[in-house]
């Protein structure tokens, strides 16, 4: 399980406005590339110190590539993280307002306390 | 020594800014009424007349990120740029720059850390809205000076509720030692119930408003014995999944004081979460 490198990738996707847009385009080839460039930066590091191991599990990649995110909420990922970043990507997709936090809301009904395990 | 003049604790509300300045169709329904309270609460503070406002809140996963995650932490930095573009998109808020209290930010350090805190410290930190919020609301003209203090409630694992009263107490006794003559204002913003993303999200009140209700009580009254009795950090997850930032409140009763009655409460039902506002004067209000 490797929780806090979805967290990590939520985190540095939604700070960055042009990763913003191309996560939204294209989520598969996004998550490829930020897998293969960029998971094993060390965040507080510019350059060339990083950490060799980090991988998304199956299923993590998975979801992150199908922009599922209640799979993302079952998984763990920390739920600010998911619900700021998709907020900023399908908002504007939805005429009312909070239109697409209410349909975020409806998506994840099924889930009951306690909800999923969000500790890294 | 320095005089606490106002403490002061509050919900943070980053959607404030934007319906507060929306006209004509923008203009939510419930703006009205929201300005005329925060204006009312804005009231309390003004008229404590503080020089230095210590700021307590916490970063939503702006700076502070899980691979150097500290528990609680103080800035100590000449200025502090606020807001992050990610805020500016879903909030509109705009960008900041808010003048910083070296010498407090120093004295809370080195007495909080012999008072047995580990405190972090940041000498480069960019505040985000749960303190700018209450800028915003109680001292939109942002001349104050700051000391931020950021706590993690956001981020497992979590330290126990009672810390967060503990470290209020702290702060309250070693704002009361400052060797100065300045009047300070402590001010703190968390949350009642209040989830986010997940199913209970941006309903048309609070998850949980029988919570609120408590949690109200709780802090108008002072009431530490009641609410240290109920809410353990598994406790919280049942209000709402980003309920504990209530945390912050607790933190705020401790610096208030045990059984302190708020001088001030009020309170507004809107979509999605409570708002909260409580205002003690320690010196009983007289100026």
């Amino acid at each position: 399980m490797s929780r806090y490198l979805l967290d990590k990738f939520l985190y540095t996707v939604d700070r960055d406005p042009e990763l913003v847009e191309r996560y939204r385009d294209d989520p598969r080839g996004t998550v490829a590339w930020w897998e293969a460039e960029r998971a094993n930066a060390v965040l507080n590091c510019v350059t060339g110190e990083a950490s060799t191991w980090q991988r998304f599990e199956d299923a993590e990649r998975e979801a992150l590539a199908a922009h599922d995110y209640p799979k993302l909420f079952e998984l763990g990922a920390h739920p600010f993280l998911t619900l700021t970043l998709f907020i900023a990507m399908f908002e504007r997709d939805h005429a009312e307002p909070l239109g697409f936090q209410l349909q975020y809301a409806a998506r994840l009904a099924h889930f009951n306390l306690p909800y999923p395990d969000i500790a890294t | 020594m320095a005089e606490i003049v106002a403490v002061i604790a509050s919900t943070h509300h980053p959607f404030y800014y934007r319906a507060s300045n929306a006209t004509g169709d923008d203009r939510p329904p419930f703006a009205d009424e929201w300005v005329a309270k925060i204006e009312r609460f804005r009231e309390t503070l003004t008229r404590a007349r503080p020089d230095v406002l210590v700021m307590v809140g916490s970063d939503h996963f702006h700076q502070l990120w899980l691979d150097n995650m500290p528990q609680f932490l103080v800035g100590k930095a000449p200025f502090y740029d606020a807001n992050w573009w990610n805020e500016e998109r879903e909030f509109g808020l705009p960008k900041m720059l808010l003048q910083g209290h070296e010498e407090l930010s120093a004295h809370v350090l080195r007495q909080g850390l012999d008072a047995g805190f580990d405190l972090a410290f940041s000498n480069e930190l960019r505040i985000d809205h749960s303190i700018t919020c209450p800028i915003i609301t109680l001292r939109p003209e942002a001349d104050l000076p700051i000391v931020p203090i950021y706590t993690n409630i956001f981020a497992p694992p979590l330290p126990q509720p009672k810390r967060f009263v503990e470290l209020g107490r702290a702060i309250r006794a070693i704002v009361e030692g400052w060797p100065s003559d300045q009047r300070v204002a402590i001010i703190g913003t968390g949350h009642l119930s209040l989830e986010l993303g997940g199913p209970r999200q941006f309903g048309p009140h609070g998850p949980d408003p029988d919570f609120d209700r408590k949690a109200v009580e709780w802090i108008a009254t002072g009431d530490l014995d009641g609410c240290l009795a109920e809410v353990t950090l598994d406790s919280l997850h049942s209000p709402g999944n980003a309920t504990h930032g209530f945390m912050d409140f607790m933190l705020m009763m401790g610096v208030a004081g045990e059984n302190e009655k708020a001088d001030y409460v009020d309170s507004l039902d809107l979509f999605h979460t409570m708002e909260a506002y409580f205002t003690w004067y320690p010196d009983g209000g007289g100026r």
